[in-house]
């Protein structure tokens, strides 16, 4: 970034200014660099790289992220003695997700959560695993503010979130609550591994309530909440998506077309509902769609993978 | 605190905002790869405290006080690591742009990471090899021939199998010379010129137009040139008048002068408008953003269909149709041809089954790892007083860059020296003069080292593309299955400029449609311009579009009469002793059939996809699940070994004292492996191993021509003239020898490395001391120029599953057949082909260069552009056709296009066998199958006719 005139450490909102950006990993400020086209060029990073700002904290109440909690912190976690333990379902969706970024482990090693929430694309995998688990993110203000606000709604269009300027995102909460259900975890790429098109979280908390939450599929992420008492066949819940999902929020980018997000979202949805509500597919195993999950381990390359067996018997279990 | 590279702390001090990857190239770790700036290739992987990252998108200031490692470092004390070893021994790599992060990542996997590469490797992006030989460099492994039963076909499997021999001679897998550079970082590419070689070097960065039609009224570069560092600004009233092509053809005659090196028209956005040159890259960047424009914008037009509307905007209204060679200026057709052979009307009549179809293909990114770039600077000529040009560059062609810049500028051509340094990938889009003229014009007017590299987004937004195609097919049959007519309709999108629109849509039309017996063939083409990027030389060259539409209608023929898609063309493509036509009644007077292998490959295909459709009984997969549909399809695809109307090459070869051999020749390698080729045709004139030819390339001082490597021309016309030159100089030798022993030339045998003369035995060293006591140079030049010239043929087959309820497509089986000819050195060859079929799937699946309603290129990073990773490209198996051509050197022909040519439609082809429906648009992605097949499934649909 040839704009640059300074790295300032710092964590302190107050010392934003016109032309500042905070820098947390750096794998997407870096990677879009400072065109000549651009309009204002940035002119000084604000460095989280010294924080210090505990990764991940393991409370009783659930995991906080710090914002600069690495992608490999977080897809350690799941295997960590920090939640040893735990009965938390919920912890199955962390890998899944991790490996829907389409960048590489190594990116991993730099780019952060936060940094995925704050980018706020529609396929930013850190959001679909936070929104999926009901996480609220804290925000620090410019004036020693703080304010929480659920990540599901944190992120508002491509590439749009709440933050006004200079405001910090400082740590995700995710509750044990939520922790605690049971998931289901569905994604479609238009190519093997690559950037997910459609991507669906189902959970069945406590009380028997299910929450489906659509990302990559749509603009901005968008939950379905169903109650326990509720009745829901297919039917009833493609109805249900379409209600609550207009044509004109489905993404359209190269990464797939909206009709094919919105029929894949149902497909999805149904499939998720299948898994977590059917009496059949109670205590079946953790199933994942797509070509990615688990990862094949036969060979190298997929068209002479025997995998097919594989993924038929899934399909009849 | 210091930053340590490869275990040394360096002295310097990243700027604020500097990436890692420029801080140690700025150090002159030049073995860390820029391939995208964005962290999506992973080029530049290096391990900070032993993590791998990508130092492209790795904040410089966040290295200090840490431990760097880059492939120069990878290696230690002259031992290669295993993996750079492995990458030797198994050559997983062409070009290498990517190979030294390539084996930065490697070196860090467990065997968990190595059983999952598809995952592994995500982050690195090779556009050359297909990826087969990187999976078995990673895991140390020779792959064997893809299945027992074919070796014992008619032609042989390809096999890197333990009993591969050794000699160093025609057929054999010599290793690429390069190939221990390349794996230690240390192979040269354009850029990697050490700063104290090019003391003062400056660096130019373009602004580029915002709008797609516009005329410039004024520009004020004040502001600019008060920026630090900012040396000069030039716009196009410093630029020459004089018109051009960034085209790079044996005569500039076959591309249309319509070019400027800085106009005052933009046609595009993108395109340059101005050239700021600076003491740094920020600077010049900095400058260029100060620069204020006022335009006068133009109306603009973004498809063919509406630049051919009768009003429409002329985008090159202004030149002169005689002296622009511009078809139709005023209508913004750049070239057209209107042919019939025949009467096609009659030809339907006398058909039983019609198909009628509108195909069209996409505009599609070379993605050469290696961006656009090039460094100027001036050197004493030789003579007393005068200096030269010299202009190292990232090009398939230095000697036509060489004949463009000495026309732009008004130079003497031996005032100009063009070279080229390893080349990162070309594909048709280093056949072009797009940056070379900035540094010339720069280095001319500041007598200072001036060097550009263009970013990624460049290369999308303002280099070239491949020609989007829209191609009208009627074709008749009769119910017995003979072609009848072929009609065609076809209308290229050039973009703003004519670079290479003739030619291709001249090649597209011709063995595309040559290769198929037909009495009554019908073309009109026409190439036209649009105020959006332009488009170039694609791997291909016109022939990937056409074979695409008349393959997959041809498939459609033999649906439509019942009849099994093969045998339809069996039926139909042209035999030895057929005339090859497409446009023209009279055949090519210089193209003959100087081998034939077309029947060998189609068998060889059908063949191994009945194994494949049997191994899949066998294991009892044919069935694969309630939403998945099966099929199989081919097409075929023919070629002219080299590019029509001349194509020169040179070769000086000549003996030294230690009795090995040097070779200059002039074709350039960038990764097609023609370095190693040249060097086995040598040994092989001359008796010896090919490691002890020298190869030396690419530089207009070496020989005295050669038009270029593109046109697959780096084996049969360069590798002629390096053959030609062998077998004289292998006389030569023997006549000296025969002098010194004083025996009959004609007792004197060639051995490696000595004569045998009689009951003697002279070591070359000693023939080269006895030459120089009689006063002979051991040297011979050969000069080859492209005519007569063979066909190569190509065949490619599919099975795909396809599912119906998402649209996902599954390569199940992937199958090429390629007649080569005499396979110089199989183990390349292969190489081409997997290339190609990966390039093609890519092409065939997901890339796409979009362009919007304004005119402006979106997917402008490689993150919107879908480059095949490792997880999409299917192991292929490679057969060869054994043929002996006439034309070509020791028999060889052309590989390094064709494979290209008939993977999009085989493919269509498979997905239609599966499936029933039919793709006539590019890329066929899994949203589009999924739409299509559900609108087919949809009641209103079901009356079909």
């Amino acid at each position: 970034m040839n704009t640059i005139e300074s790295v300032v450490a710092t964590t302190d909102p107050g010392q934003w200014r016109d032309g500042d950006a905070w820098l947390a990993g750096g794998t997407v400020l870096f990677s879009y660099g400072s065109p000549v086209g651009s309009e204002e060029p940035l002119k000084r990073l604000l460095d989280l790289g010294q924080a210090g700002w505990q990764s991940v904290t393991v409370s009783d109440s659930g995991v906080e992220l710090a914002a600069t909690c690495t992608v490999a912190e977080l897809y350690a976690l799941p295997v960590s003695d920090a939640v040893a333990g735990r009965n938390w379902p919920g912890l199955d969706v962390f890998r899944p997700c991790c490996d829907s970024f389409v960048a590489s482990f190594k990116v991993w090693n730099m780019s952060t959560v936060g940094g995925n929430v704050c980018t706020s694309l529609p396929a930013g995998p850190m959001i679909s695993l936070c929104a999926g688990l009901d996480a609220t993110a804290t925000i620090l203000g410019r004036h020693g503010s703080s304010r929480t606000v659920p990540v599901a709604e944190f992120v508002t269009g491509d590439g749009k979130n709440s933050l006004a300027p200079g405001e910090l995102l400082r740590s995700i909460q995710l509750p044990a609550s939520a922790l605690s259900a049971r998931v289901a975890f569905r994604r479609l790429s238009l190519s093997n591994l690559g950037r997910s098109g459609v991507l669906l979280i189902g959970r069945l908390d406590a009380d028997g309530s299910l929450v489906l939450t659509v990302t990559a599929a749509t603009k901005r992420p968008v939950q379905l909440r169903f109650a326990a008492a509720q009745v829901l066949d297919a039917g009833q819940l493609a109805a249900a998506v379409e209600r609550s999902i207009p044509p004109e929020l489905y993404h359209d980018d190269i990464h797939g077309l909206p009709e094919w997000r919105r029929d894949m979202t149902v497909r999805l949805a149904e499939e998720i509902r299948m898994e977590l509500l059917d009496p059949a597919g109670h205590g079946g195993p953790f199933t994942v769609s797509g070509d990615f999950w688990p990862p094949h381990a036969t060979s190298q390359q997929p068209s002479t993978q025997p995998a097919f067996r594989d993924t038929a018997k899934q399909k009849e279990a | 605190m210091a930053i340590e590279i490869n275990g040394t702390a360096t002295e310097a001090a990243p700027r604020p905002g500097q990436c890692l990857r420029t801080f140690l190239r700025e150090q002159g770790n030049f073995g860390v790869k820029k391939g995208c700036d964005g962290g999506d290739c992973g080029a530049c992987t290096v391990h900070v405290d032993g993590t791998p990252v990508h130092s492209c998108i790795y904040p410089a200031v966040r290295a200090e006080g840490h431990s760097v490692t880059t492939i120069e470092g990878l290696s230690s004390g002259g031992e290669l690591h295993p993996v750079q070893q492995q990458f030797v021994e198994n050559q997983g790599f062409q070009c290498g742009f990517c190979t030294a992060g390539m084996m930065m990542t490697a070196a860090t996997f467990d065997d968990e990471q190595k059983a999952n590469l598809p995952r592994s490797l995500k982050g690195n992006l090779c556009r050359c090899t297909g990826y087969r030989s990187i999976a078995d460099a990673v895991c140390g492994s020779h792959t064997h021939a893809p299945d027992a039963g074919a070796a014992a076909q008619s032609g042989a499997a390809v096999s890197s199998g333990p009993e591969v021999k050794n000699t160093g001679q025609l057929g054999d897998d010599v290793p690429a010379p390069a190939g221990r550079a390349v794996v230690t970082g240390t192979a040269r590419y354009t850029l990697d010129v050490p700063a104290e070689q090019l003391p003062g070097l400056l660096h130019l960065k373009l602004l580029r137009s915002p709008h797609a039609h516009a005329r410039i009224v004024s520009i004020d570069t004040t502001a600019a040139l008060r920026v630090p560092g900012v040396v000069a600004v030039f716009t196009h009233e410093d630029a020459p008048a004089r018109l051009f092509s960034t085209a790079q053809h044996e005569l500039y005659t076959d591309d249309p002068d319509d070019t400027r090196v800085l106009d005052s028209v933009m046609r595009f956005i993108g395109q340059r408008v101005a050239a700021v040159v600076a003491e740094s890259v920020g600077a010049a960047e900095a400058g260029a953003r100060a620069i204020k424009v006022e335009y006068q914008l133009l109306d603009a037009v973004f498809s063919p269909r509406e630049a051919l509307r009768p009003g429409a905007p002329a985008i090159h209204g202004e030149k002169n149709a005689q002296t622009a060679r511009i078809s139709r200026p005023q209508n913004n057709v750049v070239a057209e041809v209107h042919s019939e052979l025949g009467n096609v009307e009659a030809g339907f009549a006398a058909a039983s089954f019609i198909h009628e179809n509108t195909y069209q293909t996409q505009r599609v990114q070379h993605v050469a790892m290696e961006t656009h770039c090039s460094i100027a600077w001036l050197e004493p000529s030789g003579k007393p007083g005068e200096e030269r040009l010299v202009v190292r560059s990232s090009s398939q062609v230095p000697f036509l860059a060489r004949r463009t810049l000495a026309r732009v500028f008004d130079l003497p051509e031996d005032r100009i020296r063009v070279v080229a340094g390893r080349v990162g990938g070309g594909f048709g889009g280093k056949q072009e003069v797009l940056t070379e003229d900035l540094v010339a014009m720069a280095a001319l007017k500041l007598r200072r080292p001036v060097q550009v590299e263009f970013t990624r987004n460049e290369q999308f937004t303002a280099t070239t593309t491949r020609h989007p195609f829209t191609i009208k097919v009627k074709a008749g049959t009769t119910r017995d299955g003979h072609l009848t007519a072929l009609q065609l309709d076809v209308v290229t999108n050039t973009g703003a400029y004519g670079n290479h629109a003739p030619g291709v849509m001249f090649h597209g039309c011709g063995e595309s449609l040559a290769v198929y017996k037909c009495a009554n063939k019908k073309v009109d083409a026409q190439a036209v311009y649009t105020n959006t990027v332009p488009a170039g030389a694609f791997r291909g060259y016109g022939l990937s579009q056409m074979i695409f539409a008349i393959e997959s209608a041809v498939d459609e023929l033999a649906v439509g009469i019942g009849m099994d898609p093969l045998e339809f063309r069996l039926k139909n493509m042209v035999r030895p002793g057929d005339d090859m036509l497409s446009t023209n009644p009279e055949p090519e007077e210089d193209v003959f059939y100087g081998s034939y292998g077309l029947d060998q490959c189609v068998a060889l295909v059908r063949d191994a996809l009945e194994r494949g459709a049997q191994r899949y009984r066998d294991a009892g997969l044919d069935h694969l699940g309630p939403e998945w549909a099966t099929g199989v399809g081919s097409a075929l695809s023919m070629i002219d070994t080299v590019p029509p109307r001349g194509h020169f090459a040179h070769t000086r070869l000549r003996l030294l004292p230690d009795g090995t051999f040097d070779a200059a020749v002039g074709t350039a390698e960038f990764g097609n492996g023609t370095t190693t080729v040249h060097a086995q045709l040598a040994a092989t004139a001359l008796s010896t191993t090919a490691s002890k030819v020298a190869v030396r390339q690419s530089d207009t001082d070496l020989v005295e021509h050669d038009t270029g490597a593109f046109g697959s021309a780096g084996t049969v016309v360069a590798g002629q003239a390096t053959l030609l030159a062998a077998q004289e100089l292998a006389l030569r030798i023997r006549s000296v020898a025969a002098a010194f022993a004083v025996v009959p030339a004609a007792d004197c045998v060639l051995e490696d490395g000595a004569v045998r003369c009689g009951p003697r035995v002279l070591a070359l060293a000693e023939v080269y001391d006895a030459a120089q006591q009689q006063g002979v140079e051991l040297a011979a030049e050969g000069r080859w120029g492209g005519t007569p010239r063979s066909v190569a043929f190509n065949v490619h087959g599919f099975r795909v599953a396809v599912n119906t309820g998402t649209g996902e497509l599954r390569i199940l089986q992937s199958v090429q057949a390629a007649d080569a000819g005499v396979v110089v050195n199989p183990r390349q060859c292969r190489g081409q082909v997997e290339g190609g079929i990966a390039q093609a799937l890519g092409v065939a699946l997901y890339e796409e260069v979009r362009v919007n309603d304004a005119g402006r290129v979106t997917t402008d990073i490689l993150r919107q552009y879908h480059i095949p990773s490792f997880a999409d490209v299917p192991r292929s198996e490679v057969y060869f056709a054994k043929t002996n051509d006439q034309m070509g050197p020791l028999g060889a022909k052309s590989m390094s296009e064709s494979p290209f040519n008939p993977v999009a439609p085989a493919l269509a082809n498979a997905i239609r066998n599966a499936t029933g429906a039919r793709f006539a648009e590019l890329p066929i992605a899994r949203d589009k199958i999924y739409l299509a097949l559900k609108d087919a499934a949809a009641p209103t649909q079901l009356v079909r006719i």
